[in-house]
């Protein structure tokens, strides 16, 4: 047994790529060695920006020897059938075995040097390697077809024990020598072997494990920081990212004009950390040090004096112009800044910034007063124990929602200007950050800051929820706009296509709703969005000034201030009967209403918000059985309401009741569905009933109503309770009662109990979805 | 920094022609018109075309007009200088060549913290594209390595390797000076200031107040017809000077500030196609297959 060193030179890889490479490297090099029936005892990865290497422990010198037998044809069999069999396994026929009538063949395959799969191994190993990019360099790239590699390779080191793997890939042959560090190590460094080989770099200031690089990084970036009183902001990102760019990694610490502190902090950190690379820190009351962290790549002669100074200048050149944006913005109010997004394009069927700006201030607006957000009230949905039920009743004063509905519209007025900032021109993460800060030094309330800087929350799974009213109102606004107009304009995701992130957009939807248990009616949404589409397209042919009226004709009052306020909130702002009666009207240049037109949005809308949900609910670990058995329902258009009913099922079919009357249905369900009785009539009795029959109705009598009531209330345990009394009697009737009596009114009565059972439990939830 | 003698801007410049010129280098002069990077000059685009090995170095005066600041910003000029080298194919010894250089113009690597950090280049206008590196000394971007893969929307076989240096930013660094107006440009008392500062205030001036956007728009169409003529006739090396025009046009239209989010992306447009054509002409007349 032996041990196997690799080590792959190249010019400086990206530090991104680097871990994943490493990685990469030993699961192709192990695949590579597996199918010569190689396995190393274990395998040590390293990787530098200038080097990938590792070490095979415990290679046998040779594979083992292998012997496989082949049943061939019959000896009777046709010529062909022997030939077939000759040339699949390379034999003459007088080497086959006669077994009984039977052609045998045994085919010994010699062990293999284990040097000879690794100088085949290796090079198969460089050439499929899977770069995020690469790229051809040199006299070589003359033809497109030349080696690819993520920068120029410039070495190959490959020693099995002592004894040199000859592997030629292109024209970099393997030997024994490699680089040490670029500037500390002048000439090439004769490796032995793979126990000579991390300290023989040591020595040449090269520390080839990307860990051991992290631990220096984070053991001397702490103490350098400790020595001024500072601590180090954790971020093993940059550590990693330091790690990769060093093969010495020398951390300094450096200081800035504390006067930069006026800057937000976020700015600072961004400055340092993106950047510049530079580790941030923090004094001893936490708040942001005048000092920063560099990772050096060399031991320097002047013990870093020169490159702290030039880190600093660099510094304070970024930092400067980072506290010229932070004046420069602020001269102008946030309002001004808003008036250029009509130079920016949001999207060209959508209009610019300004248009989404207009509309999503409208519909923040609307969403309070709706009450929608804002209300104190909490929502029934789900609602348990007293806590939640305590401000029942507690609706806002209207005074208290006019004021709400103020600050939403001007919030979302104010959310996007920022985009125009230079401060967000330069750091775009900033965006909504930036403008929260802006805000505030103008003076704004700070609900209108906060949801400003919140406004894109939440990004993404695990990201802050945002709870405050005027904030929820905003983020929902801007998320709901960009969903419906995009749907409507039929850009809805498709397959692995979601360019304008809507699915992430609609999962943000669903988190503020559930959040704040926020009662959003999506189809009434949809409905409205209609309408104003109706306005739109009217205000494009104003002009047809005739056709236009023709439509008010048709319609009555209410539809035709929908119509001649020309104004897409118009839509919004009126009620639903007359935006049903609106979109239900012909237009006169088109046949269909406005409701045959988009119905297929309306449909893909919805489908798409159920879709996100069952996503939703299935990574927060519910049954996906018992979501289909809630969605199964149809018709509702209520995400809070749906998953609190989800919530209910669940719970239900957990208990003892719940389970046997999940047997019942089921029972019931199949006898139901091979008689074909596919709905629940009225039951007629024509005969004295059986005890257990008597009482089943009996019960449903009483349960049926109020599982059904319970649900209007939205006290979805209230139903699952309802429908456990039914759990007895149904368990008593399958005892003691033939369904199949042969009397036909019997029967037929039978059936219908079973169906009412069946209904009653649909009432919740369609069981026949839910496995086990 | 300032060990030894420190270089002033001219001779930061004489003394990368001389290092340059003794690695092969043939040291050209800068291309007479106006162009936003060195890339743009037909020595390095339509060079790093074709099989012909091709070694060259020159500095490029660079104008961006949107970065003019009158003046008044000490690292932000609408007109700077960029020092340029290519070699095709790229040799196999260049980030050594490079580092060369570095110490040529007096940074010791064993005092100053030199870094090689991901930075790919891409030029949608020239259809272009490599990999490689910005190099930071003590945390400042000096240069940036790429290896072209791609010119014109067309592979580059061979590769050339592009080096650009900031001349500027770089004999900042060298001198010690905050301020680039403050640049000793020779050793007898004549800054950067006294050669440019006039320049960048009349010429930011004139980028974004005066210059006639009636006249501007009217010379993009201009260099888009003559382009064509161009191309009908068979003569890429005058179309892509068409290219060249259009695009500083364009870039003073940008900076007037007129040219609408719709309209830019349409502008931009034109003159990728001027580029990538003469690429595609200048690739036919030599008879070089894609």
């Amino acid at each position: 047994m032996t041990d196997f060193l690799l080590e792959i030179r190249c010019e400086e890889i990206p530090a991104r790529m680097q871990l994943k490479a490493s990685d990469d490297l030993a699961r192709l090099f192990t695949e590579e060695l597996a199918k010569a029936g190689l396995k190393p005892a274990s395998i040590d990865s390293f990787v530098t920006p200038r080097r990938l290497a590792l070490i095979a422990r415990d290679l046998p010198l040779e594979t083992a020897a292998v012997s496989e037998e082949f049943k061939g044809p019959r000896t009777s069999a046709p010529a062909q059938a022997l030939d077939g069999f000759l040339r699949k396994t390379g034999l003459r026929q007088d080497q086959l075995e006669d077994r009984d009538g039977v052609y045998f063949a045994v085919v010994n395959k010699p062990g293999r040097a284990t040097k000879d799969v690794l100088a085949e191994a290796v090079p198969a190993v460089i050439r499929a390697f899977p770069w995020p990019k690469s790229m051809r360099w040199g006299a070589a790239s003359q033809t497109t077809e030349s080696l690819r590699w993520v920068r120029p390779l410039k070495g190959i080191v490959a020693i099995l024990g002592e004894d040199l793997v000859d592997i030629a890939v292109e024209d970099v042959r393997s030997g024994y020598a490699t680089l040490g560090h670029r500037f500390h190590h002048a000439g090439e460094i004769t490796i032995g072997g793979a126990d000579d080989y991390v300290e023989k770099l040591r020595a040449c200031h090269v520390i080839v494990s990307h860990q051991e690089r992290q631990a220096i990084i984070s053991t001397k970036a702490d103490e350098a920081a400790a020595a001024h009183g500072y601590s180090v902001i954790e971020d093993k990102g940059l550590i990693a990212e330091n790690a990769g760019l060093t093969e010495w990694p020398v951390p300094l610490l450096g200081d800035f004009d504390p006067a930069f502190l006026e800057v937000p902090p976020e700015v600072i950190q961004l400055t340092l950390r993106i950047n510049q690379k530079y580790f941030v820190l923090r004094d001893a009351s936490g708040k942001l040090a005048p000092a920063f962290i560099c990772t050096a790549n060399i031991e320097a002669k002047d013990g870093g004096v020169a490159i702290i100074a030039g880190n600093r200048k660099v510094l304070a050149a970024r930092l400067s112009d980072a506290r010229f944006f932070w004046e420069q913005d602020r001269k102008t109010k946030l309002a001004d800044h808003a008036q250029k997004l009509e130079r920016i394009t949001f999207h060209e069927k959508l209009g610019t910034v300004a248009d989404k700006v207009e509309r999503v201030a409208k519909l923040a607006r609307w969403l309070v007063e709706e009450g929608i957000v804002g209300a104190s009230a909490p929502a029934k949905a789900g609602a348990q124990g007293d806590e939640a039920q305590s401000g029942h009743g507690l609706l806002p004063s209207q005074e208290h929602k006019e004021e709400l509905a103020d600050l939403a519209e001007r919030a979302a007025r104010l959310a996007k200007a920022d985009l125009v900032t230079e401060m967000v021109g330069e750091f775009p993460e900033l965006q909504g950050v930036m403008g929260g800060y802006y805000a505030r030094a103008e003076g704004l309330p700070d609900a209108v800051a906060d949801a400003i800087r919140d406004h894109y929350k939440p990004v993404g799974q695990g990201d802050d929820v945002p709870t405050a009213p005027v904030t929820v109102a905003v983020s929902l606004a801007d998320k709901l706009d960009t969903l419906l107009w995009f749907f409507m304009r039929e850009m809805q995701p498709s397959g692995s296509r979601d360019p304008f992130a809507l699915r992430r957009a609609a999962l943000a939807v669903i988190a503020l709703l559930t959040k704040s248990n926020l009662r959003l009616n999506l189809r009434m949404l949809t409905t409205r969005i209609i309408a104003a589409m109706g306005v739109i397209e009217n205000n494009q042919r104003s002009s047809d000034r005739a056709a236009r009226d023709e439509v008010i004709l048709k319609g009555s009052h209410i539809p035709k201030h929908i119509h001649e306020d020309g104004d897409v909130m118009a839509a919004f702002r009126s009620s639903q009967a007359a935006v049903d009666e609106y979109i239900a009207l012909e237009f006169p240049t088109g046949s269909a209403s406005l409701k045959d037109r988009f119905s297929g949005f309306e449909v893909q809308f919805l489908d798409f918000f159920a879709d996100r949900l069952k996503v939703q609910q299935k990574e927060a670990g519910v049954r996906h059985d018992l979501i289909d058995a809630v969605f199964a329902l149809g018709g509702e258009d209520d995400l809070v309401r749906l998953l609190a009913r989800v919530k209910a099922l669940q719970s239900f079919v957990a208990t003892d009741d719940g389970t046997n009357l999940l047997a019942g249905y089921k029972r019931a369900a199949n006898i139901l569905k091979k008689e074909g009785v596919e709905t629940a009539e009225a039951i007629s009795l024509s005969y004295t009933p059986e005890q257990a029959e008597a009482d089943l109705l009996a019960a449903l009598d009483v349960a049926e109503p109020q599982a059904a009531q319970a649900v209007a209330a939205e006290d979805f345990e209230g139903a699952m309770a309802a429908l456990a009394t039914l759990r007895a009697p149904i368990d008593a009737f399958f005892e003691s009662v033939t369904v199949n009596d042969a009397d036909p009114a019997k029967r037929t009565t039978r059936l219908a109990l079973l169906a009412r059972v069946r209904a009653a439990v649909h009432n919740v939830a369609d069981f026949s979805k839910i496995t086990g | 920094m300032a060990e030894g003698k420190v270089l002033s801007f001219q001779d930061l410049i004489l003394t990368l022609h001389a290092y340059w010129g003794k690695q092969g280098c043939v040291i050209l002069q800068p291309l007479d018109m106006e162009v936003g990077a060195g890339t743009f000059h037909p020595a390095t685009t339509l060079r790093a075309l074709g099989p012909n090995a091709w070694n060259a170095a020159y500095v490029q005066p660079s104008r961006r007009p949107t970065d003019g600041r009158y003046g008044e910003n000490p690292n932000r000029l609408q007109h700077y200088y960029q020092y340029q080298v290519i070699m095709k194919p790229s040799p196999a010894n260049l980030q050594e060549l490079y580092l060369g250089s570095l110490v040529e113009i007096g940074i010791d690597p064993l005092v100053h913290d030199i870094r090689f950090v991901e930075d790919d280049w891409e030029s949608p206008t020239l259809g272009a594209w490599g990999l490689g590196w910005e190099v930071w000394c003590d945390g400042m971007e000096v240069t940036q390595f790429t290896y072209f893969q791609q010119m014109g929307g067309y592979d580059c076989k061979p590769v050339a390797g592009e080096l650009t240096y900031g001349l500027e930013r770089l004999a900042m660094y060298i001198q010690g000076v905050d301020s680039v107006y403050d640049l000793k440009f020779n050793d007898a008392g004549v800054t950067y200031g006294d050669v440019f500062l006039e320049n960048e205030k009349q010429m930011s001036k004139w980028n974004f107040e005066v210059a006639d956007t009636e006249k501007l728009f009217r010379w993009f169409k201009d260099c888009r017809a003559e382009y064509d003529q161009c191309i009908e006739n068979g003569v890429p090396l005058a179309a892509f000077e068409q290219a060249i025009k259009a695009s500083h046009t364009f870039n003073l239209l940008q900076a007037r500030g007129v040219i609408s989010v719709q309209e830019r992306a349409s502008y931009m447009g034109q003159v990728r196609d001027m580029a990538k054509g003469s690429c595609e002409k200048w690739m036919e007349v030599n008879g070089w297959a894609a």
